[in-house]
């Protein structure tokens, strides 16, 4: 039955989505004990590709072919029979159940008419940790672990239901880098029984694990080549279509006054956990601190303490000697704090709203866009038209559904907001994640001009890069507290790295 | 005072046998993700077409058993019917389910009188069915009457309780029905049709508050009418949070709320001047200082509860 | 995707709800023998073709309508207010409790101060749910049904001691209701027995739409209706837009009573609420939830509902088929409305469409 999957082929596969062809015409093929680096930019359709190889969606047109022989998955279980696993980017696991309760879902050998046998996956949940090395607790329930934890849980359970051919999506996002080294290493080790395919726009990582990049842009096959042939500068230009260089921090700190003084804060999760411990933090303005971390250390919790959206059970936030710990959101943003939330979607737009509602969310009862408690139509329209040029906003027009826009131009519209309300200080939540290089040079950009202006800018990241290009000083969080801050010279990838993992330095 | 607590607690099973049967149908419902307001209309139609059978047959005098058990089938067959349609609205064209919900409920209760005032008219009572004295244990004085001589639907309601936590948490289809009401995307990769749990999960649920609608005019009230749900639908969905999702914890719910119904019974045999009205309210209030204090807080949940999932529209 | 297509994509959909809705209701009036076609004449056709019948439909509409505006302005908010029928009850007992206890006060003074207090007894009513919502996060779908059975209740109670006809006790016929109101707290005829609660409703129409579209608390309603959560991080102060909104609500269905009572009945007795507290839902959904389309929407189920009175006599079908019907309706609006934003299966349904005319071409 251990039928190997010696060649694995996707020929010609076309995928429409309303308005965007997220595969064109791909051709990708991946032999035995290989491994390719599907890359692209965010948008680019790696992993509407990948969901078509599994089943999850249908392409409309094009065939898979598995030893030269033509498949087609109606579902994942097709895939899995097949012997394909993936690892998506958002794990698919249920937190409300154990480990081995979410690997019984895919294990249907356990599935008897009126009973599951549990005791049956749990064995097979030890052997196959076991097996890999790959040390997880078949008992424990999901909400229990961490971020790298639930990796190995998919991991573990990719493998449990016999996958020959392993699917990684962006498998790296969330972890430090360390452990991105110890996957790395694993991954290496599996090829010896295994094909894979891994999704990433990191290309150290492309480097360091492939043997083949494929690269996708806007949903059609760039380049296709042996990674040892090529730079990394020439797969990076490849992917973005154009030389981007990213801009860079340079200018020195003018750290004349502490805009944002953190002492001692005390805020709880949602599940009542303390998220963050006794967390001190200065910034100053015309600064931007980088705060570096896994996520799920706190980092949301402090972002919403900060803007008066989550209770601070203890500690002062001090926002140019005003006490702002305990006070509403409202009474926040009109101490001059601007805010671009973690989720643009639901935190950071209305999504039905127009796009001229969007940019007087915070303003609707002020001047000059109300009077009197009746709104000025004609102002918020001229308003909304000179924005939407300013920060090139590609829509039909104002009036248009907010939601209805793409990830970058949802977060230009978002970024519009809050530097035309100029602010005295800025908290920048993920603000580049999922968008593509150009809106993200964009981004970038701004940040870095209202720097110039004086302003200062809390920048919490996952990417690393990210706050190395734009800090001055970077802070390193880790459960709840500040490990270290480090000046923009002093921080290495290995540095942060050992920090964010929660070593002690000296 | 003795009797009348042992008369209270007497009422007490038979009287939660509806509450409790729809409760956990509609548990099924939001394990799964599906929250169905359309209990309340749902029970309605089961309790007319449970009564609707054994009158047909006996023009409202005595009938065989069978009849009764007709009823009841008819009823949980009519409910998963309903169940399926509600699946078909909110699952296949994703219609938001509270609204949604209160038009099923419209509907249901609608369609009920609607149909009794044609095919029976006036308030008819039918038999019912009997109490059983289970022997030996039915002589045990107190308990014998509180627990252990009441009809045959009420002790089958008590011992579904188990069942139903087994169904839950120890079969392949209890899993499944947890995993698509708590993150539908992550069962939808394990290769499980999330739309084809639900509609059963909701097509079970519908059965189950049929039975219990049917219960309620066959074994309660022994007739139908107009208001005989009088809201305990919406009650039920009430339980549903009060017993954070839990058999055991509903069937808790289920007594607390009985008892608070059979207040009302027992000031009008005590002679008690208390006003009537006051004693009807008392088990509607007891759902808002409830349904205030039950913790929003939990693990159990489950998350996905309310949110319609389609596998290609990402939200 | 072409224009014309879009169009045709809409008005076949919205024609396919049209026909579910009919074809449902249908099943139903079949099961009980009726003349399909006659029922759907009686109730809403025979209506229209008599004065006296379009003035009892306006009847209907005028509280139809405020219910309604109150409704929307609760779902634009992000808050389904299924409890009108109470807040309705609560309105009735509070204009009544004025009327009663001030008979002599002038007319220009007691009217409005007799429909202020239905306000305010709606209002409250309609505040707790809001409240709950807002602090405890309790589903007002719930909450709000169970202040109907609440209201209901105490309504029954109320017309048997406090305000029971002194007359009724001396006769000893024991109907509950009070004794008629002081005409201080009449609203005037138009003709036969419609009255000026129809401009009342129309104003308030105007107000609800100059206030959600015009206004900043509007926008803040109607942003924490659709964005709670962008609400918040913008901050607004959702909770308080919520119960603000549930107040509102409340207000208008308790207003309905009050204006119910003074123009129609004159005297609080059982039944006036007549299930217009959840026809008022439907209304809402129907009128698109937009003051200018909920005034037709209203006029339309005041027929229904007129004309559900006079289907036992003429056809002979029970007049709980309207509620049956308002059932098929909210679900197949809820329903159709879905599928119309879908664009998945627009998008599908348009590369189907073009597969076909390749095809023929």
């Amino acid at each position: 039955m251990e039928n190997k999957i010696r060649s694995l082929r996707m020929e010609h596969i076309s995928k429409r989505f309303p308005g965007v062809l997220a595969s064109d015409d791909i051709s990708i093929s991946v032999g035995e004990g290989e491994v390719l680096a599907l890359v692209g930019e965010n948008g680019a359709g790696k992993t509407t590709l990948m969901n078509i190889l599994m089943g999850l969606y249908q392409p409309d047109e094009g065939r898979i072919l598995i030893n030269d022989e033509e498949v087609r998955f109606r579902g994942p279980e097709d895939a899995f029979r097949a012997g394909l696993g993936m690892v998506h980017q958002t794990y698919m696991l249920v937190p409300s159940m154990t480990v081995t309760e979410n690997i019984a879902l895919g294990y249907k050998k356990a599935w008897k008419h009126m009973h599951l046998d549990l005791a049956a996956v749990r064995s097979r949940v030890v052997e196959i940790s076991e097996r890999y090395g790959l040390a997880v607790n078949p008992d424990a329930y999901i909400w229990q672990l961490s971020v790298g934890e639930q990796q190995k849980v998919e991991l573990v359970k990719t493998l449990c239901l016999g996958a020959k051919f392993l699917i990684l999506d962006e498998p790296t996002s969330a972890l430090t880098p360390q452990e991105v080294d110890e996957l790395i290493v694993l991954l290496h080790k599996m090829t010896e029984e295994l094909s894979i395919i891994f999704i990433s726009h990191k290309l150290q990582e492309v480097k360091a694990l492939s043997n083949k990049v494929t690269i996708l842009r806007h949903g059609k096959v760039v380049f296709s080549g042996n990674t040892d042939d090529y730079s990394s500068q020439e797969i990076a230009a490849k992917m973005t279509g154009h030389e981007i260089v990213l801009p860079k921090n340079q200018g020195n700190p003018s750290n004349d006054e502490v805009a944002l003084s953190i002492r001692d804060l005390v805020v709880m999760s949602d599940r009542k956990t303390t998220a963050l411990d006794h967390l001190s933090l200065d910034i100053h303005s015309g600064e931007i601190v980088g705060l570096a971390g896994v996520s799920g250390n706190g980092q949301r919790e402090l972002a919403e303490a900060i803007n008066g959206l989550r209770k601070v059970e203890s500690g002062s936030i001090s926002f140019y000697g005003k006490e702002i710990a305990g006070c509403t959101p409202r009474e926040v943003i009109n101490e001059g704090m601007g805010y671009i939330p973690e989720e643009r979607n639901t935190e950071g737009i209305v999504p039905a709203f127009s796009i001229k509602e969007n940019f007087i969310l915070k303003d609707v009862s002020s001047a000059p866009f109300s009077k009197g408690g009746f709104l000025d139509g004609k102002k918020i329209d001229s308003t909304a038209e000179s924005l939407v040029e300013r920060f090139d906003v590609r829509c039909p027009g104002i009036s248009t559904a907010a939601g209805s826009l793409s990830g970058g131009n949802i977060q230009k519209v978002i970024l519009a907001r809050e530097i035309e309300r100029r602010p005295k200080f800025l908290v920048a939540v993920y603000p580049t994640r999922g968008l593509d290089m150009g809106a993200v040079e964009f981004i970038h950009q701004e940040l870095l001009a209202i720097r110039e202006k004086g302003i200062g800018i809390l920048l919490i990241s996952e990417e690393l890069d990210e706050i190395m290009d734009l800090s001055d000083r970077i802070a390193v969080i880790y459960k709840g507290s500040i490990q270290r801050v480090l000046d923009k010279a002093e921080a290495t990838r290995e540095r942060l790295g050992i920090l964010m993992a929660g070593v002690k330095e000296e | 005072m003795i009797d009348i607590i042992t008369n209270m607690l007497s009422m007490c099973i038979p009287f939660s046998v509806a509450l409790l049967l729809a409760s956990i149908g509609e548990m099924f419902n939001q394990r799964a993700g599906v929250f169905n307001l359309g209990c309340e209309g749902v029970m309605a139609m089961g309790a007319f077409v449970g009564m609707l059978i054994p009158f047909m047959a006996g023009g409202g005098g005595a009938v065989s058993e069978w009849y009764n058990f007709l009823g009841f089938a008819a009823a949980a067959l009519l409910g998963a019917l309903f169940g399926l349609f509600f699946g078909v609205v909110t699952v296949t064209f994703r219609a938001p389910q509270g609204i949604a919900g209160i038009g099923l409920q419209m509907f249901g209760v609608g369609t009920a009188g609607t149909l009794f005032r044609h095919f029976v008219g006036g308030t008819q009572s039918i038999p019912g069915i009997p109490d059983i004295d289970i022997p030996l244990l039915s002589d045990i004085p107190f308990f014998g009457d509180v627990l252990f001589s009441h009809n045959a639907v009420a002790y089958l309601a008590y011992i579904f309780i188990p069942v139903a936590w087994y169904i839950l948490f120890k079969t392949p289809w209890g899993l499944k029905v947890r995993a698509v009401g708590t993150n539908p995307r992550a069962a939808d990769s394990m290769g499980i049709n999330v739309s084809r749990t639900r509609y059963e999960a909701l097509m079970l649920g519908g059965a189950l508050a049929g039975l219990a609608g049917a219960y309620l005019s066959i074994a309660q009230a022994k007739m139908f009418s107009d208001t005989l749900i009088s809201g305990r639908g919406f009650i039920a969905v009430a339980l549903v949070y009060f017993g954070h999702w839990h058999p055991a914890q509903i069937m808790g719910g289920a007594l607390l709320f009985t008892l608070a119904q059979t207040f009302q019974t027992i000031v009008q045999s005590m002679g008690i001047s208390f006003p009537y009205e006051l004693a009807v309210m008392l088990p509607y209030i007891l759902v808002i200082v409830v349904l205030s204090f039950t913790s929003r807080n939990q693990t159990t949940a489950p998350v996905s509860l309310g949110k319609p999932f389609n596998r290609e529209i990402r939200t | 995707m072409t224009k014309g297509f879009r169009i045709a994509f809409k008005s076949v959909i919205i024609l396919l709800s049209v026909l579910a809705a009919l074809l449902m209701a249908s099943v139903i009036l079949w099961m009980i023998g009726a003349d399909v076609s006659a029922t759907f004449y009686t109730i809403c056709i025979e209506p229209l073709t008599r004065m006296l019948h379009i003035s009892e439909v306006l009847i209907r509409a005028i509280p139809l309508c405020i219910i309604a505006l109150g409704i929307s302005v609760a779902y634009r908010s992000g808050i389904i207010n299924i409890g009108a029928e109470g807040q309705m009850a609560m309105g009735l007992l509070a204009f009544t409790g004025v009327a009663l206890a001030f008979p002599d006060v002038p007319r220009p003074l007691l009217l409005p101060l007799a429909l202020i207090a239905s306000m305010i007894g709606g209002g409250v009513w309609g505040f707790i749910p809001g409240i709950l919502k807002a602090k405890l996060n309790v589903s007002e779908l719930l909450s709000t049904v169970m202040l109907n059975y609440i209201a209901a209740q105490f309504y029954s109670l109320c017309l048997r001691t406090i305000y029971l006809d002194p007359a009724e006790q001396v006769y000893g016929t024991g109907t509950p209701q009070s004794m008629r109101l002081t005409e201080n707290v009449w609203l005037g005829r138009i003709t036969g027995r419609l009255h000026y609660g129809i401009i009342i409703a129309l104003v308030l129409a105007v107000l609800i739409f100059i206030l959600m579209w015009k206004t900043s608390v509007g926008f803040k309603m109607r942003a924490s209706g659709s964005g709670a959560r962008a609400a918040r991080y913008g901050g607004i102060s959702v909770g308080f837009y919520v119960a603000a909104s549930m107040v509102i609500s409340g207000a208008f269905a308790g207003l309905a009573g009050g204006v119910e009572l003074a123009g129609v009945h004159r005297r609080a007795i059982e039944g006036i609420t007549n299930n217009y507290g959840f026809s008022g839902v439907v209304v809402a959904l129907f009128g698109g939830l937009h003051p200018f389309g909920i005034i037709p929407a209203s006029f339309f189920f005041g027929l229904m509902i007129y004309g559900s009175t006079l289907a036992p006599s003429k056809v002979g079908v029970p007049a709980n088929i309207v509620q049956v019907m308002q059932g098929i309706i909210i679900i197949v609006i809820v329903t159709a409305q879905m599928v119309l934003s879908n664009t998945y299966f627009q998008d599908r349904v348009w590369r189907k469409f073009q597969a076909l005319r390749k095809k023929g071409a």
